[in-house]
C-alpha cells in the first residue's frame, strides 16, 4: 500500500458523485413508503361523492348524511328561517362570512346554492362535537332565532351555522363542496365544476 | 468475476423461463397488457358473458375506467341498473343464486390467472376447448377442466363444437392437463369465425390478466427505469472502488 | 465546529471509538473476492426486510377472515402497497440466496474453524431464526399453500412419541390451523424473532471483529503485523471494503430490481400460484411444496420411506432436523490441519463438490412430487449430505494438504 500519486481530486469527485447517486436513489426508495401514508383507494372510496334526494325533505325538516365519515347535515329552511339571517347579524362574529369556512361558491348571506337548503358538516369549530339543530329557538336562550347550538361547551349558531358573539366557538360551521345535479338531486364533496373535494 | 456474476444471472433466470414453459396446456397465451383496446373489449366481454354468475371482487370499477381509459360515464352508465356507485368492487349480480344452479358457487375471478401455473394459458385454453358431451348434465364438457360445472357461456360467439373422435376423450382426465392440439369439428356455429373467437378469448384473458394484477401494467415500465438507474450507480461505485484499490494492487 | 461537536459527542458516547473499531480501523485482509460479498448483502437484506415489513404491518390483518383480502388491499388500494410487498416476497428469496452463498464461502474457506467457532454458531442460529421467521411469514398472506405448507410443518411435531400430538395442538392454539395460529404467527413473525435475528446478527459482527475475518488462503493476518500494529496483509475496512461493497450492493440491487419488476413470482417459485387462494381446509393444492429455500430439507423430510424400529416418519423428522443442527458441529467435525480449500486435498474437494451436488438434487427433488427415482435419488442425496459431515473427521485427517504461504497471496 502507498500513498504516492493519489489523485486527491479524483476521488473526491467519485466519492462525491456516488453520494449524490445514492442520496437520489434512496430519495426514490421513500417515495413509495411516504405516498402509502396517503388515503387508500378503500378510504378514496368511502369518502366518494354522496348523492342525496332532497324532493322529500319537508320545510323545516333534517336530513342527515355522511361524507368522508363526517356528519353533513341538509336543511330545508322555510321562508321565516331565510328572513331570520339577516335580522341577526350583529350577533354574530362573521355575519359576512369572511373567514374561509365555505366554497366561494357559498360566500352569500344564506352560505349555499339555493337558499332554500342549508348543506352543511355539523361540526362545532370549539371542539369538534356535532351541534343540535334547533327549529324553534325558544328553547335555547342563547339562540335569537332557528340554529344550532352545542351541548358541549354552550356554543350557538345561526340556521346558515355562522357562530354567534359571546361563545367559545371561534368560526362559522364549515360547508363542504356540494353540487346540484338535478333540482332535488344534491352531490356532497364535488364542486359545480365537478372537481372533487375542498378542505373542508 | 464478470463470468461469475453473468453464470450467477443465467442461473436466476433459468428456472423461470423453465418453469413458464411447462405445463400440457392445449394453446399457449402471453398476454398483452399494453393493448388497452384489447383489454377494453375484454372488459366488455366479461360484463356481457361472465359478470352474471362471477365477481372480480378486489376489482373496483373506478380502477377499472382510469386504468384501462373507459370514460366513466360508460361505466355509470352500466352501473345505473344496479344502483352501485363506480367505487365499488365487481361484486356479482347473484353469485349466490347461481351456487343453487351449478351445484356450485362460481369462484372469484380476480386472480384466476395467478392461481394456476401459466395461468393466462390455462384460462385461455379453457375458454376455447368446451366441446359438445351429452353425458354431463349441461350437454358439454371441457378439455381443460374435465367435467366442468360451467356452461359454455361463450356459445353464442364460438358456437358448438366436438371433440374429434380418433382424438379420444384424454384418458383419466388428470384436471387441469389437458392433451395437447385438440382436434374438433364445428356442429354449430356462432356469430364468430374461429378467429375472431380466439381473438376475442385473448381479449378476454387479456382483461382477467390487468384484473389479477393491475400493478403490472406499470410495473415493468417502471423496473426499466429503475435498472437503468442502478446501472448508472453501478457504474459511478464501480470507478470509486477502482480507483480507491489503486493503493492495494 | 465539526470537530467540537465530535468531541462533545465522544466525551458521552463512544461514536468515533466505535467508528474506528468496526470501521475506519477495522483491518481486513486485502485478499477478500466475489464470495465475500454476500456478508454485507445479507445485512442489506435484512434491512430491506424490516423496513419493507413494518410497512407492511401498516396495511396487512391478522385475522384469518381477513388476512388474503388485506393482501390484495395493499397489491391495489394502498398507493405503491405492490411494491412494498414483492420488495418483502423478493427479499425474503434473497435472504436465503445470500445466506446460503455466506455460508458456502464458510465452507470453502474453512471460516468456522478456530478461533471462529462462535461466528459460524451464532451464524447458524441466524440460519434457524430466518428459517422460523421465513416458514411463519409465509403463512401470514393465508392463501392455500400458505396454510396447507403450515400444515405439513406443524404436522412433523406429531412425529414426537407421547406429547406429539399434544405439541400440534398447542402450537396451533386450535384443532385445525386457524385465526389462532395466523395471530399468533403474526406477533411471532413481525415481532420476537425480527428482535431474535437482529440481536444475533450484532453477536455475529461483535465476534468477527474481536477475532478479525478469515480469507480466501486461510492465513491468519494477525500473525504478521507492522511496527505500528496493523497487520501487512490488512487494508482498512473504511474506505476499501466499503467503496467495494457499494459496487457488490449496486450490481445485487439491478438484479433485486430485475425480479422485482419483472418476475416477482419468478415463475411460481417465490410466490406459488395456489397462493392465490384463499385458505381453505376442505381442499389440499394439488402438490404441496414448500418455497424453494426449504426444498433441500423436505427432500430429506420425505427421504425416508420404510419403518425401521421407529416409524418412517419419525426417522423422518429426526434426519430433518439432524440435517440442520449438525451445521453447528462443523468447526469440531473439521480436523484438517488447513482452512482453506486451495490448501486441502483432493478428498475434502470431492467431497464439497458432492455434498453441493446433493444439496442442489435434494433442493430440485423437494421441488417434485416424490416417488419412482426421486424417492431414490433423495436417499441417495440425503446420505450424501450426512457423509459429508460424519465422514468429515476421518476424511479431513485423512488428505493430503498443500503448505500454506505465510502471506496472503494475489
Amino acid at each position: 500500500m502507498s500513498e504516492q500519486g493519489v489523485d486527491v481530486g479524483k476521488r473526491r469527485f467519485l466519492t462525491g458523485a456516488t453520494a449524490v447517486a445514492g442520496g437520489v436513489g434512496a430519495a426514490f426508495v421513500a417515495v413509495p413508503f411516504i405516498k402509502s401514508w396517503q388515503p387508500s383507494a378503500r378510504a378514496r372510496a368511502a369518502g366518494a361523492p354522496v348523492e342525496v334526494n332532497v324532493s322529500e325533505l319537508a320545510p323545516g325538516a333534517k336530513l342527515s348524511v355522511t361524507w368522508r365519515g363526517k356528519p353533513v347535515v341538509i336543511i330545508h329552511r322555510t321562508d321565516e328561517m331565510i328572513a331570520s339571517l339577516s335580522e341577526i347579524s350583529d350577533n354574530l362574529r362573521d355575519p359576512d362570512s369572511s373567514n374561509p369556512q365555505q366554497p366561494s361558491y357559498c360566500q352569500n348571506p344564506e352560505r349555499a346554492i339555493k337558499p332554500k337548503y342549508l348543506v352543511m358538516l355539523s361540526l362545532c369549530t370549539h371542539l369538534g362535537c356535532i351541534p343540535d339543530y334547533n327549529a324553534s329557538p325558544e328553547a335555547q336562550p342563547l339562540l335569537k332565532a332557528p340554529g344550532f347550538f352545542c351541548a358541549c361547551h354552550g356554543s350557538a349558531y345561526d340556521i346558515a351555522g355562522r357562530v354567534y358573539k359571546g361563545v367559545p366557538a371561534p368560526l362559522n360551521m364549515p360547508i363542504p363542496p356540494y353540487r346540484y345535479v338535478a333540482d332535488d338531486i344534491i352531490l356532497v364533496g364535488e364542486d359545480p365544476t365537478g372537481n372533487g373535494g375542498g378542505t373542508a | 468475476m464478470m463470468r461469475r456474476i453473468i453464470f450467477l444471472l443465467a442461473a436466476l433466470v433459468a428456472p423461470a423461463a423453465w418453469a413458464a414453459g411447462g405445463g400440457a396446456l392445449p394453446y399457449s397465451f402471453e398476454p398483452d397488457l399494453s393493448n388497452k383496446s384489447s383489454m377494453q373489449r375484454g372488459a366488455k366481454l366479461y360484463m356481457n358473458y361472465c359478470a352474471g354468475c362471477h365477481s372480480l371482487q378486489y376489482l373496483r370499477y373506478s380502477r377499472m375506467a382510469e386504468d384501462l381509459d373507459i370514460p366513466e360515464e360508460v361505466v355509470e352508465a352500466n352501473l345505473r341498473f344496479t344502483g352501485e356507485k363506480i367505487q365499488n368492487h365487481l361484486t356479482g349480480v347473484m353469485p349466490e343464486a347461481s351456487a343453487s344452479w351449478f351445484g356450485k358457487q362460481p369462484p372469484d375471478l380476480t386472480l384466476v390467472t395467478r392461481w394456476h401455473k401459466n395461468g393466462p394459458s390455462w384460462v385461455y385454453s379453457f375458454l376455447r376447448t368446451f366441446y359438445v358431451d351429452e353425458s354431463t348434465a349441461n350437454g358439454t364438457n371441457n378439455l381443460v377442466l374435465e367435467n366442468t360445472a360451467m356452461p359454455h357461456v361463450l356459445w353464442p360467439l364460438q358456437g358448438y363444437q366436438a371433440l374429434d373422435e380418433d382424438h379420444g376423450e384424454s384418458s383419466g382426465g388428470h384436471g387441469g392437463h389437458g392433451p395437447a392440439a385438440p382436434a374438433f369439428t364445428q356442429v354449430r356455429e356462432g356469430s364468430m369465425s374461429e378467429q375472431e373467437y380466439a381473438q376475442a378469448v385473448g381479449d378476454l384473458v387479456n382483461f382477467l390478466t390487468y384484473a389479477g394484477e393491475p400493478a403490472r401494467l406499470h410495473r415493468a415500465g417502471l423496473g426499466i427505469k429503475v435498472i437503468a438507474f442502478l446501472l448508472i450507480f453501478a457504474l459511478i461505485a464501480y470507478l470509486l472502488k477502482r480507483e480507491y484499490w489503486r493503493d492495494v494492487h | 465546529m465539526a470537530n467540537k461537536f465530535m468531541t462533545w459527542i465522544d466525551d458521552r458516547f463512544p461514536a468515533t471509538k466505535l467508528w474506528n473499531e468496526h470501521i475506519a480501523e477495522y483491518y481486513a485482509p486485502k485478499n477478500f473476492n466475489f464470495w465475500y460479498f454476500f456478508g454485507s448483502l445479507a445485512l442489506l437484506v435484512l434491512v430491506n426486510q424490516l423496513l419493507t415489513g413494518i410497512w407492511l404491518t401498516m396495511f396487512y390483518k391478522p385475522s384469518a377472515a381477513e388476512a388474503f383480502a388485506s393482501v390484495e388491499y395493499i397489491m391495489r388500494d394502498v398507493e405503491w402497497g405492490w411494491l412494498i410487498r414483492y420488495m418483502h416476497s423478493t427479499g425474503a428469496s434473497a435472504f436465503f440466496i445470500v445466506v446460503y452463498m455466506h455460508m458456502f464461502r464458510a465452507l470453502l474457506y474453512g471460516s468456522y474453524q478456530k478461533p471462529r467457532e462462535l461466528i459460524w454458531i451464532f451464524g447458524c442460529l441466524i440460519f434457524l431464526a430466518l428459517m422460523a421467521e421465513a416458514f411463519m411469514g409465509y403463512v401470514l398472506p393465508w392463501g392455500n399453500m400458505s396454510y396447507w405448507g403450515a400444515q405439513v410443518i406443524i404436522s412433523l411435531f406429531g412425529a414426537i412419541p407421547v406429547v406429539g400430538e399434544g405439541i400440534t395442538t398447542w402450537i396451533k392454539g386450535d384443532f385445525i390451523i386457524a385465526d389462532a395460529t395466523l395471530n399468533r404467527f403474526f406477533a411471532l413473525h413481525v415481532v420476537a424473532i425480527p428482535f431474535a435475528l437482529v440481536g444475533l446478527v450484532i453477536a455475529h459482527i461483535m465476534a468477527l471483529h474481536h477475532v478479525g475475518s478469515n480469507n480466501p488462503d486461510g492465513v491468519e493476518i494477525k500473525a504478521k503485523k507492522d511496527e505500528k500494529g496493523i497487520p501487512l496483509d490488512g487494508i482498512p475496512f473504511h474506505p476499501y471494503y466499503t467503496v467495494k461493497d457499494i459496487f457488490g450492493t449496486a450490481v445485487f440491487l439491478i438484479l433485486f430490481a430485475a425480479v422485482i419488476f419483472f418476475a416477482p413470482t419468478f415463475g411460481g417459485y417465490f410466490i406459488e400460484p395456489p397462493n392465490f387462494t384463499p385458505a381453505d381446509p376442505l381442499a389440499t393444492p394439488e402438490h404441496i411444496a414448500p418455497v424453494w429455500y426449504y426444498t433441500p430439507y423436505y427432500a430429506i423430510l420425505r427421504a425416508v420411506t420404510v419403518d425401521f424400529i421407529i416409524s418412517a416418519k419419525l426417522w423422518g423428522v429426526i434426519l430433518f432436523a439432524s440435517s440442520v443442527l449438525i451445521l453447528f458441529f462443523l468447526p469440531w467435525l473439521d480436523r484438517s490441519p488447513v482452512r482453506s480449500i486451495r490448501y486441502k486435498g483432493w478428498i475434502f474437494k470431492g467431497m464439497l463438490t458432492a455434498f453441493v451436488v446433493a444439496f442442489l438434487l435434494l433442493g430440485y427433488l423437494g421441488t417434485q412430487p416424490p416417488g419412482g427415482w426421486r424417492t431414490l435419488a433423495s436417499q441417495i442425496g440425503t446420505f450424501v449430505y450426512f457423509a459429508f459431515f460424519l465422514g468429515m473427521p476421518f476424511y479431513s485427517k485423512l488428505d493430503k494438504t498443500k503448505p500454506v504461504p505465510e502471506r496472503v497471496t494475489e
